[in-house]
């Protein structure tokens, strides 16, 4: 029995090893799979050496390579122009054949407005001026730098490219909404149920956009920074609909001469949930 | 071996019959799931995982309390387990395959679920999931067989299936540890965001695992000649005694953590558990888990006030109150309240309960006669071989 014990032992410590090893392991592998991430990688993080990186702490410094891109919402303007921000939904989800299943248990949305108190949560909400609380804050996908939704998935349908744009393979995706789970922002949506189905006769996509993919039930989606028209030099839906009211700035947030890194710098912005760690792209005028 | 599930008496049968036809109405169900959609369920935008999920993290649990045989009877050589110790395997690979199983039914594309291993992603809790749960399946599978084919044969196992053996007892840890990390390591749910998560599983699970096999070993003394011995029942009462104290100690850390930090979102899921959460906006109180929850800990209480004393303990028929007690209790708060409650409220503070839908329970049951249905085979054929045996010897 002595003899069985000690070969115990030594399968206990070599998997306890192994377990102190794990998470560093862990680490390089992450580096390597989470694409786009910057060639320095995590590395950069602790070096602090931008700007940012020393205001925020050395741990929570962005990294400044390769293209990032931004949005910045200027709450005022979406205010003085009453229904615009209508505007930005109907043209992101008419282009993105985003079904209108018509219950919120099923409801599927990239985009969508919400008052202040469940954009910011985490913020206090007492005694704050009048016309916060009667605002609307369109809110969508931050295109985290750290996303946990990447983390999270197990088949890297949901990725990061390039361009630091969360995006997902729809053909890949098995969905386990395990990326729902992780997403701090509620910013996925799953599809409950056929999207190219209908009900009562009216089909849950009005108007089929033939340039963009409609989904099959049982995967996930969300906003993609219309990485597709980027590619070919445009803006996104959202940020075209605004038209020049300014009310969308978009940009390559890793460029200092971009207009949306410009109007960072002369503004004070809020992202959602900062002290997460995820880092968003999406910021806020208020 | 595997004949011997094909003899047996009529009530075997019926029994057999009666799991069958609820994994047919399950499976049934389970067709009409697959043609419409996860729709069918009762789970939402708000509430992407339900029952399933919820019954899959219990079960790892179960699966993984194996190693409470395990470890005393091939580690200390605690012979009176040597009687009962395959049954826990046999309960582990049932469990196991439950779980692979609500996984399953789980995915809104089963039909990729190779994707998990055709495109291995470290960096996904759920990846390594995988492994450590197929891994821990095959390594009861071998080690249950091998031991009951000695048995079978008359002869002691042969030395190759140690390694196995012991490999087993830090995997089983493994299950539960990986299945926790699923949760807690997820930013901006903050009711699973607790180190303490992995530990309270695997201590809910020590008390659970052996509850059922308590009361699965008496259950077979009633009707076969198979008796594992009171000695093997006391000590595994123990385990329960210590593992239940801790998980409830663990509970109390919880709440503690929770209420004396007064972070709002350290409380609102433990509010929404136990006593009701307010809408922001409205003012409704939603509850829909408080009296489960509660029964919960009722039931919790009064188990271990049973197992404590000597005289409902040494009693069989309230060792098996207390046990179903037990099982039950942790049921509740694992396989419910852990992985529903964890949705409420939604990162945006919305409030959305959750409600099983019919095709969605039939085919939770479903899921849990496959596995009944699995244990059955397997024990029956465990226990003619040793009843045989033991006869022979
Ligand atoms: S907002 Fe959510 S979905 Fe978008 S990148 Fe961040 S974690 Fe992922
Ligand atoms: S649902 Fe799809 S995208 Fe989300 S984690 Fe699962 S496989 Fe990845």
């Amino acid at each position: 029995m002595d003899n069985k014990r000690r070969k115990f032992l030594k399968i206990a410590g070599l998997s306890a090893i192994a377990g102190i090893g794990a998470p560093a392991a862990l680490n390089m592998l992450m580096k390597g799979n989470v694409q786009a991430s910057s060639p320095h990688g995590h590395g950069d993080d602790h070096g602090g050496g931008h700007e940012e990186a020393k205001g925020h702490g050395a741990h929570h410094g962005e990294v400044k390579q390769g293209k990032r891109y931004g949005l910045v919402i200027d709450v005022h303007k979406f205010n003085q122009t009453p229904g615009l921000a209508q505007k930005c939904i109907s043209a992101c989800h008419d282009t993105f054949n985003v079904p209108d299943i018509g219950n919120k248990k099923d409801e599927v949305k990239w985009i969508w407005e919400e008052p202040y108190t469940h954009a910011f949560p985490e913020h206090s909400h007492y005694k704050r001026n009048t016309e916060l609380h009667h605002l609307s804050f369109l809110v969508t996908c931050n295109h985290c730098d750290d996303p946990p939704c990447v983390r999270a998935c197990p088949t890297q349908a949901t990725f990061k490219n390039e361009d630091g744009i969360v995006m997902m393979d729809f053909h890949r995706c098995i969905g386990c909404r395990f990326c729902m789970a992780a997403c701090p922002y509620g910013s996925r949506s799953f599809n409950w149920r056929d999207p190219r189905g209908m009900k009562d006769g009216k089909p849950f996509i009005k108007k089929v956009n033939p340039e963009f993919p409609t989904r099959m039930r049982g995967v996930v989606e969300k906003c993609n920074f219309c990485a597709g028209l980027l590619k070919k030099g445009l803006l996104p839906k959202c940020v075209e609909a605004t038209g020049d009211t300014k009310a969308m700035v978009f940009g390559d947030l890793n460029d200092p001469a971009s207009e949306v890194s410009k109007v960072l710098k002369s503004h004070f912005t809020i992202q959602r949930k900062p002290a997460l760690g995820t880092k968003p792209s999406v910021f806020y005028i208020i | 071996m595997l004949e011997k599930a094909l003899q047996g008496n009529a009530k075997y049968w019926s029994w057999v019959g009666f799991l069958l036809s609820m994994m047919g109405l399950g499976a049934f169900c389970y067709v009409l799931q697959f043609n419409y959609g996860l729709g069918l369920t009762g789970m939402s935008r708000n509430v992407s995982w339900g029952l399933y999920i919820s019954q899959f993290t219990f079960l790892v649990g179960v699966a993984a309390s194996a190693v409470m045989l395990v470890l005393p009877y091939y580690l200390h050589n605690f012979k009176e387990f040597g009687r009962i110790t395959i049954l826990g395997e046999f309960l582990a690979i049932a469990s196991v395959s439950m779980c692979l199983l609500f996984i399953m039914t789980d995915l809104g594309q089963p039909i990729r679920a190779l994707n998990v291993v055709l495109h291995p992603t470290p960096h996904s809790i759920l990846f390594w999931d995988m492994i450590v749960l197929n891994g821990y399946l095959f390594l009861n599978v071998v080690v249950g067989w091998v031991a009951l084919n000695s048995e079978y044969k008359g002869t002691h196992p042969p030395k190759w299936v140690y390694p196995f053996v012991y490999l087993s007892i830090p995997w089983a840890v493994s299950i539960h540890t990986v299945t926790a990390f699923l949760y807690c390591g997820l930013p901006g749910r903050h009711f699973w965001m607790t180190a303490i998560l992995a530990p309270r599983f695997l201590a809910s699970a020590f008390a659970a695992g052996p509850a059922l096999l308590i009361i699965l070993v008496l259950l077979v003394r009633k009707f076969s000649s198979f008796d594992a011995g009171d000695k093997a029942i006391n000590k595994l009462v123990t385990v329960i005694i210590y593992a239940g104290l801790i998980n409830f100690f663990f509970v109390g850390l919880e709440l503690f953590v929770g209420y004396y930090s007064n972070i709002p979102g350290h409380m609102h899921t433990l509010d929404y558990l136990f006593f009701g959460l307010a809408d922001h906006d409205t003012g409704i109180i939603y509850n829909n888990l408080v009296p489960w929850m509660r029964t919960s800990v009722i039931m919790g209480v009064i188990s271990l006030a049973l197992f404590g004393c000597k005289k409902t303990r040494n009693n069989s028929g309230m060792l098996i109150v207390a046990c179903a007690l037990m099982f039950f209790s942790l049921w509740i708060d694992k396989g419910l309240g852990l992985v529903l409650g964890g949705f409420v409220p939604n990162p945006l503070e919305y409030i959305t309960e959750y409600v099983p839908s019919i095709p969605e329970i039939f085919i939770t049951l479903g899921v849990w006669c496959t596995g009944f249905f699995i244990l059955t085979i397997l024990y029956k054929v465990a226990i003619s071989v040793k009843t045989e045996a033991e006869r022979l010897s």
